[in-house]
């Protein structure tokens, strides 16, 4: 059976329609859902997309991690392992939620960071196959709350669990303070839960090197295979 | 059932960076303030339906904890008006 995969719409989401075509460009079957949405058994994986939930209030992601959908997208997580994927305010969300570890804080610097980035895998994924350790994408950012932060003495854990799953590298992929846009801690650029992986930077706007990079295609294509192989379909 | 004020102060964690804090405190600096340790918070004033004040701040403490403050960085602290 060929996934289908919801792209939510939260009011403030920007990069739903954006995710939404570049799913349809790797030829799976989408389906645009809302945020009040609080049946999710038409679906074999969720992408919370990027934007600027509620419009960043409070916190960024808190006021969407309490909508229904997200309740809903909880109890599949854990009734039957339901592949999710956060992008950019997807991962604060999803941290804000408490489906991914950690937290999203505003930037070290103080400024919105709009640039292109390297990323290396760190840890390799059942959700994302031919994604292995060490390699590296290269994928835009576009945030003011991406410095990745968790509380001191539980950076080890993350990497021993294997939840640290990508991290800024130089262009050479060599970890370096210099290739950190953000402050995260450890560099991380995108961490893992089960079934539950989120990034800050936006994969759906690196589908064609003619933007600029094509690794975007790699990274959502190997999630795509991963859904069609490993999801527990509910219907 | 009686009304109840009560305001939520969150702040960040003393070992969380403030960049936000950081940045005011730079300009006032620049300006010449001799100033220093600034941390940037919220300030949440609401009004709660309870039977008694002990109710009221149990469930403004509730509210704090679930969405108010993120746990993860941030520390509140409740206070209800008699």
């Amino acid at each position: 059976m060929s996934a289908r995969i919801g792209v939510v719409t939260f009011p403030g989401s920007n990069c739903d329609h954006d995710t939404l075509w570049a799913l349809e460009q790797l030829g799976v079957e989408t389906t645009a859902m809302w945020y009040r949405a609080e049946d999710l058994d038409h679906v074999d994986g969720v992408v919370l997309p990027g934007g600027f939930s509620y419009g960043d209030y409070l916190r960024s992601g808190a006021l969407a991690a309490q909508a229904p959908v997200l309740t809903a997208l909880q109890a599949a997580v854990e009734t039957r392992s339901l592949p999710v994927l956060g992008i950019c305010n997807g991962f604060q969300i999803l941290t804000e939620a408490g489906l991914l570890p950690g937290a999203l804080r505003p930037n070290r610097h103080g400024e919105f960071r709009c640039d292109w980035h390297t990323v290396r895998v760190v840890e390799e994924s059942r959700w994302f196959p031919g994604l292995a350790v060490g390699k590296a994408l290269r994928l835009p950012i576009a945030h003011a709350e991406g410095s990745y932060y968790v509380p001191n003495g539980q950076l080890g854990a993350l990497f021993q669990n294997g939840e640290a799953w990508l991290q800024y590298v130089d262009d050479a992929g060599r970890l370096s303070p210099m290739a950190n846009p953000n402050g995260s801690v450890a560099n991380l650029a995108g961490v893992q839960r089960g079934s539950v992986a989120a990034l800050m930077p936006h994969p759906e706007r690196a589908m064609e090197v003619f933007l600029g990079s094509d690794d975007g295609r790699q990274l959502l294509g190997a999630w795509v295979q991963g859904v069609s192989q490993e999801a527990i379909h509910a219907r | 059932m009686p009304e109840f004020h009560a305001v939520v102060t969150v702040t960040l964690k003393t070992e969380i960076l403030d960049p936000a804090g950081e940045a005011v405190q730079g300009v006032l600096q620049h300006m010449e303030f001799p100033v220093s340790d600034i941390r940037i918070g919220r300030h949440i004033q609401l009004t709660v339906d309870a039977p008694d004040a002990a109710e009221a701040a149990r469930l403004v403490q509730q509210m704090a904890d679930a969405v108010l403050a993120n746990p993860v960085m941030e520390q509140a602290q409740v206070r209800v008006e008699q």
